[in-house]
C-alpha cells in the first residue's frame, strides 16, 4: 500500500503539469483526490492492516494528498490567470473609436459670468439680492433721485408699459432699483451685491442690445467711506480679474450717487501697456459709482447722518464676451447650439 | 465739449509741452478725456498741386485718373476716390513716404491695375474738420509744391475732446475748463477783460425789454451794436469755430458762437431793423402759436411748456433758450444788431427742447444752468471780436430781471468731509482746495466747521455733500487710500438661488443647453403657440417685434429652437430660466412677474421630458408634484401633455408641443416640452433628504405584472403599490410596459419589481407571500387585474 502511495504521489505531479485547461486539472483532481479518486480508494484500503501498519500508511497518505492540493492550487492558478489572459486580450478597445458620445449641455455664457461674479461678492460677504424686471416709475427713478423732467434722465433710454398711468411702470433700465427695495425691505448694515437683467430702448447691434445684464453693490453702515469704497473695488477687481489688474475712480455723474465716480480698471488684455481694445489707454471703463446720495438715504428712511454707503454697478455681458472673445453681444441671444455649445464651463 | 490748447492759454499759462499730461489732468478732474488730436502735426510730406488732366480709370467706375503738378511740370498720375476736381484746382497731395495724421502711410501702390503715386486729400484727412465729401480745395493763387502748413497758414495747436457731465455747466466753455485746470495746476487764472470802444448814445433809448413770466427768465440783458458789415470771420475765428466743431457762416453768427463756446453764454443776434421798436418781450407760449426757426422750419408752441421771445406786437420771435426766429435773422443787408444775453429757467429749457426735440448748442447749456454774471462781460467779447469789421458797441444796455436762483451759503464739516471721504485733510488744505475754483470759504464760528458761498458758474452745487465732492475732485480720487470694509454678514445665497444652481447643473449634466431668448414677442407670437393672447405691450417699443411683454417662455424657446433646425442642427435640447410677465392681478400695477422654468427637446418625445422632470423632482425633493393628463394644457399634445399639480394647484406643465403649433412655427421634428412656476413649485419645503437606514438584512424581489386600462395613470398603480407595502418596500420599479395579445385592447401590461427589507430580521416565506396579497388587493381596488 505504501508503495501505492507513493506511486501515486510521485506520478501526480506529472499528470497535474500535463493538464492544459483548468476543466482538464479538474478531472485529474477527481482522479486522484474526489470520492472516487485513487488516494480515497487506497485510504478505505487502510481498515486491512493493523495499527502501526495503519498509522503510517495514514501518514504518508496525508503527506501524499498535502502535496497533490498544492500542485493543483498552484497549477490552478497558473491555468486560470492563463485563460484571464486569453479573455482580456480578446477583450480590447480602442478607446479613441467612440460613437454615439454622451449629450453635454452647456451654460449659458452670461450665467456663468453672473455665477462667477456672485462668488467672488460672497467671499466677500455680501448677499445676493433680485427684484422685479418690471418696475414703477418711484424704484427706477424718483427715489434714486432722478425727479420727473430731471435732465439725467436722458442718461436712460426708457421702455414703458401699458400699465397704470402713462410713463410710470416700466422696464427697469438699471438694477438700481433694487437697492432701494433692499433698504426699503431690510435695515442697515447692508452688504449685498445685485445681479440683473435691464433693458433699454436700444436696437440691437455688434456691442448693444436691448436687453442685457448689469450687476450692482451696496453697501450701507455706519461710516462709510469713500476709501472703502475704493478699497472694495480693488479687492473684487484683483479677486476678479487676477492680481495684476489694478481699478482706479474717475470723477464722474450719477443722480444717485455723490461724490460719484467711473471705475475703470487695467486692460486685461495688455495688462495696461496699451492695445487696440483699450484704445491705448491702458484701462477698461468697466461701471460707474459713488457714495449713495443723501437724498437717496432720505427717500428710504435712513438719516444721511447716522448712516453712510456706496454702490457701484457694471455690465456683465461685456465681461463675458470679453473672456471668450465674442465680438458680437447679439449672438449670446440667438439660442443657437453652435455656439452654445462653445462654452461648457 | 472740445477745446485748443492755445485757446485754453488765453486764460492761464498752460505748458504746451505734454498736451497727454495734460489730458489725464482733465481726465482726473472728472473732464474725460476722450481724444487728443494735434492739429499741424503729420502734414509733413503734403504740398499743394495742380490738377492738370481727369480720365476716367479704365478698370473702375468710382475711381478717377488725375494728372496732377507739383511745379516741375511733369504730370504725375493718381488715383481719386473724389468727384469734387476740375481741371486748374489747386489740392493737397500727400506725397509718397508721408505719415499721414491717423498713421497711415502713403506709397506708390496700384489701384486696379492702375498707378497711384500720391494720395489727394479731404479735411478730415487733413485732421483739419470733418469734412470728407470731397477733396480739400486751396486758394488757386498758391504756389505749387508749397508745404501744405505754410499754404493754409496752419499754427500747431492741441484740440482734446472731453466729455462733460451733467453737474458741471461750468465746463461747457473754454473759460471753465481753463478754470478747473488751472486750479489743479496752480496756475493763475483770468478772464481778459473785453477792450470796447463805446459809441456815444444809449441803448436803452433804442431798445426795450419786457419780462412778463418772471419764472421763465432771470435775467435778461440787451445791448445794441451799430456798424454791422456782414462778412466772413477773420481766419482765425473761423478756423477755431471749425476745430471746435461749428461751420463759421459770417462774422456776426460766428462771434456768437465764439462768445457761447469761450464763456458759456448762448446769446442771440437780432436784426436791429426787424424788430419794432427795439421792443422784446418774454412770455411763456400760447398753445396753437407758431413761429418759423432759424433752420426754416414751422414749428407750433405748446401753452406753458415752451418760453417765447416776441416783438412788440407779440409775435414770437424767437424760442426761449432753444432757437430764435427767421423772421428777425442776421442778413448781408444787417447793419444794427440788437444782442441778448440771458438766463432761462433751466427746466423749462430742458422740457422745452426735450418736447420740441430741438437740441441746440444753445439748449444743451441753458438746461445745465448759464452764469447769471457772465452776460455782460460775454456782450462786450462779442463786440470787441465784431470791432475789427467797423462795428460799435452803444453805449448803455437794458437789462431785466426775472426770479434767478437764490444761492444760501453751504454749511461745511471737516469733519464730515473726511468721514464721507475716508480721509484726513485739514480745514486749510480744504480751502486752498476750493478757493481757485471760486468757492468762497469763510468762518462760520465753529472750529472745523466753515461756510462755503458757491460761485454763480456753479449753479450744481447746492449741498454740503456737492461741496465735498468738488474738494475730492481737486483733491485727487487717486490720492484717497482704499480700504475695503468687513461686512457685518456672512456671504450666501438665497434657497431659491442655490436650487437655480441645482436645476442648471442637472440639465447640463442631461445634455441640454441654456439658452436666453429675448422677453420680447410680436403680436401673434402668443397665439401660434396656442397661448392666450392677454399680454402687458410696451408703450414705445422700438419695433413691432418687441412689443409684447411674454407669458410664458414657450415662444422664445420654440423660436429659437426653429433658428437651430433651419441651420441644420437638428434635435437641439435647450432651457431657460426667465421671468414670464402676467397681466397684473387687479388691484395691483405691476404685472404679474414669475419665474419659469422652461426646458425644449428637439426630435424628443413627451417620455424624454418626463424622464428629466423625475430626476429634476427628485434632486430638488418635489415629491408632491403630480401629472394630471386630464386636461392638456393650451398649446400642448393633446394625447400626451399633462398639467404638473402642486396640492391640486397648476405649477407647470409637462408633454409635448401641439403638432399644429410645430406647422404654425414650421418646426420639423417633435418638441418635448417643460414649463415650471419656480416660485410657485419650490414655495413648498423640499429638498429635505432624510436619512433612512440601510439593512444588514438580505432583501428579496417580489415581480408582479398587472393588466391595467389605458384610463388609469401608472403612477396611480405605483402610489396603491406604495401605500399597500408600506415601510418594507425599500424600491419600486417599473421594468416593462408591453401592449397586445394577450392584453385586451385599450389596455397595457405593467410589470413592477418591488424590493423588500426590513432592517431587522430576514424576511420570510410569509412576510412576503402576505405582502404580494395586500399588494395585489390594493392594485385591483384602482383597476389593476393581477396576470396569472
Amino acid at each position: 500500500m505504501i508503495d501505492d502511495i507513493k506511486r501515486i504521489g510521485a506520478d501526480g505531479p506529472a499528470r497535474i503539469a500535463a493538464a492544459t485547461s483548468v476543466e482538464e486539472l479538474r478531472a485529474v483532481e477527481a482522479d486522484l483526490l474526489g470520492k472516487k479518486g485513487e488516494l480515497t480508494a487506497l485510504k478505505k484500503g487502510m481498515g486491512g492492516l493493523d495499527p502501526e501498519g495503519r498509522k503510517v500508511a495514514g501518514a504518508a497518505l496525508n503527506d501524499a494528498r498535502e502535496s497533490l492540493e498544492a500542485a493543483f492550487a498552484s497549477r490552478r492558478s497558473e491555468l486560470e490567470a492563463a485563460e484571464r489572459a486569453t479573455t482580456v486580450a480578446a477583450e480590447r478597445l480602442d478607446l479613441t473609436e467612440l460613437v454615439d458620445l454622451p449629450e453635454r449641455g452647456s451654460l449659458h455664457l452670461v450665467t456663468q459670468t453672473w455665477d462667477r461674479l456672485v462668488d467672488v461678492f460672497i467671499g466677500m460677504g455680501f448677499t445676493v439680492a433680485e427684484g422685479p424686471e418690471v418696475e414703477t416709475d418711484w424704484y427706477n427713478f424718483e427715489a434714486l433721485n432722478i425727479p420727473a423732467a430731471h435732465p439725467a434722465r436722458g442718461m436712460w433710454d426708457t421702455l414703458y408699459v401699458d400699465l397704470g398711468d402713462p410713463e410710470t411702470v416700466l422696464l427697469r433700465t438699471h438694477t438700481s432699483p433694487v437697492q432701494i427695495r433692499v433698504m426699503t425691505d431690510g435695515e442697515p448694515p447692508i452688504y449685498a451685491v445685485m445681479p440683473g437683467r435691464v433693458y433699454r430702448r436700444d436696437t440691437a447691434d455688434a456691442s448693444h442690445m436691448p436687453v442685457f445684464h448689469q450687476i450692482e453693490g451696496l453697501v450701507v453702515d455706519r461710516n462709510i467711506s469713500f476709501a472703502d469704497l475704493a478699497g472694495t473695488l480693488e479687492a473684487f477687481t484683483s479677486a476678479y480679474f487676477g492680481g495684476s489688474i489694478h481699478s482706479r475712480l474717475r470723477p464722474s455723474y450719477f443722480p444717485f450717487t455723490e461724490p460719484s465716480a467711473e471705475y475703470d480698471i487695467n486692460c486685461v488684455f495688455c495688462e495696461g501697456n496699451g492695445c487696440r481694445t483699450c484704445g491705448q489707454t491702458g484701462w477698461l471703463e468697466l461701471g460707474g459709482c459713488g457714495m449713495v446720495h443723501p437724498t437717496v438715504l432720505t427717500n428710504v428712511g435712513l438719516d444721511p447722518e447716522e448712516w453712510s454707503g456706496f454702490a457701484f454697478g457694471f455690465g456683465l455681458d461685456r465681461l463675458a464676451l470679453m473672456r471668450h472673445g465674442v465680438d458680437d453681444i447679439r449672438e449670446m441671444y440667438t439660442g443657437d447650439v453652435r455656439f452654445l455649445e462653445q462654452f461648457p464651463s | 465739449m472740445k477745446v485748443l490748447l492755445s485757446w485754453l492759454q488765453e486764460f492761464a499759462p498752460f505748458p504746451s509741452d505734454d498736451p497727454v499730461a495734460l489730458g489725464d489732468v482733465m481726465s482726473d478732474l472728472g473732464m474725460a478725456v476722450e481724444s487728443i488730436e494735434r492739429i499741424g502735426e503729420g502734414l509733413d510730406g503734403i504740398v499743394t498741386v495742380k490738377v492738370l488732366e481727369l480720365r476716367k480709370h479704365p478698370d473702375a467706375d468710382k475711381i478717377q485718373l488725375v494728372d496732377v503738378d507739383l511745379g516741375d511740370g511733369e504730370a504725375l498720375q493718381i488715383c481719386c476716390g473724389a468727384t469734387n476736381l476740375t481741371v486748374g484746382d489747386i489740392v493737397p497731395l500727400a506725397t509718397l513716404g508721408t505719415t499721414m495724421p491717423d498713421g497711415m502711410e502713403i506709397a506708390r501702390r496700384k489701384m486696379r491695375g492702375e498707378w497711384s503715386n500720391g494720395m489727394l486729400c479731404s479735411g478730415r484727412e487733413l485732421a483739419l474738420g470733418e469734412d470728407h465729401s470731397g477733396i480739400y480745395i486751396l486758394d488757386p493763387s498758391l504756389a505749387l509744391g508749397t508745404p501744405i502748413v505754410e499754404a493754409l497758414g496752419i499754427t500747431p495747436d492741441v484740440l482734446f475732446d472731453l466729455e462733460i457731465n451733467p453737474n458741471r455747466p461750468d465746463a461747457m466753455s473754454v473759460a471753465g475748463v481753463a478754470r478747473d485746470l488751472a486750479a489743479r495746476l496752480g496756475l493763475p487764472f483770468a478772464i481778459p477783460s473785453p477792450t470796447v470802444d463805446e459809441l456815444a448814445g444809449d441803448a436803452s433809448s433804442i431798445a426795450s425789454v419786457d419780462i412778463i413770466d418772471p419764472d421763465l427768465c432771470g435775467l435778461f440783458h440787451v445791448r445794441v451794436i451799430e456798424g454791422i458789415n456782414v462778412e466772413p470771420s477773420p481766419r482765425w475765428i473761423a478756423d477755431r469755430l471749425t476745430a471746435l466743431g461749428m461751420r463759421p457762416i459770417n462774422n456776426v453768427v460766428d462771434a456768437s458762437n465764439y462768445v457761447m463756446l469761450e464763456l458759456g453764454q448762448p446769446n442771440h443776434t437780432y436784426d436791429l431793423s426787424k424788430v419794432p421798436g427795439g421792443a422784446l418781450r418774454v412770455r411763456w407760449a400760447r398753445d396753437g402759436e407758431t413761429i418759423t426757426t432759424l433752420d426754416g422750419i414751422e414749428r407750433s408752441l405748446t401753452g406753458g411748456r415752451d418760453g417765447v421771445i416776441t416783438d412788440a406786437t407779440d409775435a414770437p420771435v424767437g424760442i426761449a433758450g432753444v432757437m430764435g426766429g427767421a423772421s428777425t435773422e442776421i442778413s448781408e443787408t444787417t447793419t444794427s444788431v440788437l444782442l441778448e444775453c440771458a438766463w432761462w429757467q433751466p427746466m423749462a429749457i430742458a422740457r422745452s427742447s426735450k418736447f420740441m426735440g430741438l437740441r441746440s448748442e444753445a439748449s444743451a447749456r441753458f438746461e445745465r444752468g448759464v452764469d447769471p454774471a457772465i452776460a455782460e462781460l460775454a456782450a462786450r467779447r462779442l463786440a470787441e471780436l465784431l470791432a475789427p469789421s467797423g462795428a460799435r458797441l452803444v453805449q448803455g444796455s437794458v437789462t431785466v430781471h426775472g426770479d434767478l436762483p437764490v444761492t444760501p451759503a453751504v454749511r461745511v464739516r471737516t469733519n464730515r468731509v473726511n468721514q464721507l471721504l475716508g480721509t484726513a485733510i485739514a480745514t486749510d488744505e480744504i480751502v486752498s482746495l476750493l478757493t481757485p475754483i471760486g468757492f468762497v470759504c469763510e468762518e462760520a464760528g465753529e472750529s472745523d466747521v466753515f461756510s462755503v458761498t458757491v460761485p454763480t458758474f456753479r449753479p450744481d452745487t447746492t449741498t454740503e455733500t456737492d461741496v465735498i465732492e468738488e474738494i475730492a475732485r481737486h483733491f485727487g480720487y487717486s490720492r484717497i487710500v482704499g480700504r475695503a470694509p468687513t461686512s457685518a454678514h456672512t456671504g450666501s445665497l438665497t434657497p431659491i438661488q442655490r436650487d437655480r444652481r441645482i436645476i442648471r447643473q442637472i440639465l447640463v449634466g442631461l445634455g441640454i443647453h441654456e439658452a436666453m431668448p429675448l422677453p420680447f414677442l410680436a403680436p401673434g407670437d402668443l397665439a401660434r403657440c396656442g397661448l392666450p393672447p392677454e399680454a402687458v405691450t410696451v408703450t414705445n417699443p422700438l419695433a413691432a417685434e418687441e412689443s409684447i411683454l411674454r407669458t410664458s417662455l414657450r415662444p422664445g424657446l420654440l423660436r429659437a429652437i426653429a433658428y437651430n433646425e433651419s441651420h441644420r442642427t437638428d434635435s437641439a435640447a435647450l432651457f431657460e430660466i426667465g421671468k414670464a410677465f402676467g397681466v397684473p392681478s387687479a388691484g395691483t400695477t405691476l404685472p404679474d412677474e414669475r419665474e419659469h422654468l422652461a426646458v425644449a427637446l428637439a426630435g424628443a418625445d413627451a417620455f424624454a421630458v418626463a424622464r428629466i422632470w423625475a430626476v429634476l423632482a427628485e434632486t430638488l425633493g418635489l415629491d408632491g408634484i403630480a401629472i394630471d393628463q386630464s386636461a392638456p394644457p393650451a398649446g400642448l399634445h393633446p394625447g400626451r401633455s399633462g398639467v404638473l399639480l402642486s396640492g391640486g394647484v397648476p405649477v407647470g406643465e409637462i408633454g409635448e408641443i401641439d403638432p399644429g403649433v410645430l406647422d404654425a412655427l414650421v418646426i420639423r421634428e417633435r418638441v418635448a416640452w417643460l414649463q415650471l412656476d419656480l416660485g410657485a413649485a419650490l414655495a413648498a419645503p423640499h429638498g429635505e433628504h432624510r436619512y433612512h437606514h440601510i439593512s444588514r438584512y438580505p432583501s428579496s424581489d417580489l415581480d408582479l405584472a398587472f393588466e391595467v386600462s389605458d384610463s388609469v395613470a401608472a403612477a396611480t398603480i405605483a402610489a396603491a403599490i406604495r401605500e399597500a407595502a408600506g415601510p418594507l418596500l425599500v424600491d419600486l420599479s417599473l421594468f416593462d410596459v408591453f401592449r397586445g395579445h394577450p392584453v385586451p385592447d385599450s389596455h397595457r401590461s405593467l410589470a413592477y419589481r418591488l424590493r423588500l427589507q426590513a432592517t431587522d430580521r430576514t424576511l420570510t416565506e410569509e412576510d412576503l407571500s402576505g405582502i404580494q396579497r395586500t399588494v395585489v388587493d390594493a392594485a385591483a381596488s384602482v383597476g389593476a387585474v393581477l396576470r396569472g
